[in-house]
């Protein structure tokens, strides 16, 4: 499954937004006139201050919501098979073992465990977890819970995984494991993201283009490439470049603060 | 919990002092867990009959031990089947308070209109003393047996029904919205999320209910009497005390406790066989 990752500016598109708007209870304007375009390959990470509508998009994009107005436009038509989506928390069924929580995609989909078993098997193992399967999500680690998250997402090889800030809630240590984890299994799978979180250096790292939104109304107010090949590694977060990218991603950041307050 | 990565325990060769001390204090608190509630079971026994027969207490007054035992072993004919027909009562009222509450449980998480029509009904019946209204059951359904199983049903279906709504609506919201973005029907939603999300809910109503369905059958059997399920063990108890016969009163009481312990013992395993895998209540500190 692992297609030829294109150059930045060369890519197939999937995904079209443009214009969005999201006003709730018709004053609070969470998201205001949104373009983005999401291309097959990305790695976006959407970086900003809480309350700049952020999640809100994410919710959109995954048609939990109906934009106010504006258009999202999957290219070549809305699927199925077309998103995967990781949350803050694991968000695992408690009471199901691993490798049913991965089934769970296909599951909904009325396929029996027998015909994607080879699927979910391999979902687990790109995220290193094939010899929990049978295990119930208690017994594991907050970083390897969050690991049977992404498999979840994977599983389906669906054309954009949606990732609402998924290594927030974990120590600084895990995280940076989970980043270069991360970064290592779109290598293997050419994977297409969206990423959400407020670290700039985790954004930085994991990105090839970083969108930085403002609150109030939510807004895009930059978008930024990170040029820096891949695969990046330890070497890359302490590389001059990497200091550089994260001081341009910094300083727009803070002119995101700025305009808001 | 977690799980080592090559799953080989930690071995300590030695305890310090205060794990010592640890271990210790928990050996004796194990021992004593039974010990001392059996000790003072054989110390109020033996209070009883000390206080029975120094006193000379008259029989159809406090009968003592060695009676209600006697009476146990000498009215077993009796007893037994009473305890057979109380027993059939209370589990077909509860078996019927699962079907009604989760039934009901179930309409009402599907359907908003449903709960808001019908609750507060729920309630009321719930509310209202089971006692004041039996008499008005007796008068209206004929069948006996039937209008027994309804006194019973009725205090029994509240706390399932109750704690399955509050469960049925207790899914992770991530995981409900997951469900949308996959496309889930009702169905699946029902049978994949909402459920095992309601099960521990589910089954601590469970546990009241069948206290409270056995409560239900002895309330009905003293108000419905005997042509109500034929002799229970209410009804025994009722008539024992009619003809002073107090020693079988006392064992017709003593194994209305029984059968209250065993049901909860019962709910109780049941509940733990369902949920110890991953449920957080049956989960052991360490």
């Amino acid at each position: 499954m692992a297609k030829e990752r294109k150059p930045l500016g060369q890519r197939d598109p999937v995904l079209h937004m443009s214009h969005v708007e999201k006003t709730f209870r018709g004053n609070v304007v969470a998201l205001k006139d949104m373009n983005l375009d999401v291309n097959e390959g990305d790695f976006i990470s959407l970086l900003g201050p809480s309350g700049c509508g952020k999640s809100t998009a994410l919710r959109l994009i995954s048609s939990l919501m109906q934009p106010t107005s504006g258009s999202i436009r999957w290219a070549g038509g809305q699927t199925k098979d077309d998103l995967g989506v990781v949350f803050q928390e694991p968000t695992l069924m408690p009471w199901a073992r691993v490798a049913d929580n991965v089934w769970l995609p296909f599951r909904l989909r009325g396929k029996p465990y027998a015909e994607v078993r080879d699927d979910v098997l391999e979902a687990l193992k790109l995220v290193g977890l094939e010899k929990f399967q049978r295990a119930f999500p208690r017994e594991l680690s907050g970083g390897m819970k969050m690991r049977v998250s992404i498999a979840r997402a994977l599983v389906t090889k669906p054309r954009l995984i949606l990732m609402d800030e998924p290594f927030a809630a974990l120590d600084e240590i895990t995280r940076h494991k989970l980043n270069n984890d991360l970064l290592e299994l779109r290598q293997r799978v050419n994977c297409t993201v969206i990423f959400v979180t407020h670290s700039v250096f985790e954004s930085v790292f994991l990105s090839d283009r970083i969108v930085v939104m403002a609150a109030r109304p939510g807004r895009v107010i930059r978008e930024l490439q990170v040029d820096a090949p891949y695969p990046r590694d330890e070497a890359f977060r302490t590389s001059a470049e990497y200091a550089a990218y994260c001081r341009q991603a910094s300083e727009a950041l803070h002119e995101a603060m700025g305009e808001a307050a | 919990m977690t799980l080592a990565q090559d799953g080989a325990p930690v071995v300590h060769p030695e305890l310090d002092a205060e794990e010592a001390a640890r271990a210790r204090t928990e050996r004796v608190m194990k021992i004593a867990r039974w010990t001392l509630p059996s000790l003072v079971m054989v110390l109020t026994i033996l209070a009883w009959h000390l206080y029975v027969t120094i006193g000379e207490i008259p029989h159809y007054i406090l009968p003592g031990p060695t009676l209600v035992a006697q009476k146990m072993v000498e009215d077993w004919s009796i007893l037994w089947p009473a305890m057979i027909k109380t027993g059939r009562l209370t589990v077909l009222a509860l078996t019927l308070a699962v079907i009604g509450g989760v039934g009901l449980a179930v309409a009402f998480t599907q359907s908003k209109w449903a709960e808001m029509s019908f609750f507060p009904y729920a309630v009321i019946l719930q509310v209202t003393p089971v006692v004041a209204v039996a008499p008005l059951i007796q008068i209206y359904v004929e069948n006996a047996f039937v209008a027994a199983l309804l006194c019973a049903w009725i205090v029994a279906f509240f706390p399932i029904l109750s704690n399955t709504t509050i469960g049925l609506k207790s899914a992770d919201h991530n995981l409900s919205d997951l469900f949308t973005i996959y496309g889930a029907t009702k169905w699946q939603r029902l049978r994949y999320l909402s459920a095992p999300s309601a099960l521990p809910f589910f089954l601590g109503g469970l546990k009241i209910a069948g206290g409270l369905a056995l409560i239900g059958a002895v309330v009905a059997e003293f108000v419905i009497g005997r042509a109500g399920t034929g002799l229970g063990l209410a009804s025994t108890l009722l008539e024992a005390s009619y003809r002073f016969n107090f020693g079988r009163l006392y064992a017709a009481l003593i194994l209305i406790s029984v059968m209250g312990v065993v049901i909860f013992a019962l709910m109780s395993a049941i509940s733990y066989l369902a949920l110890y895998r991953w449920h957080e209540s049956a989960l052991k500190r360490e």
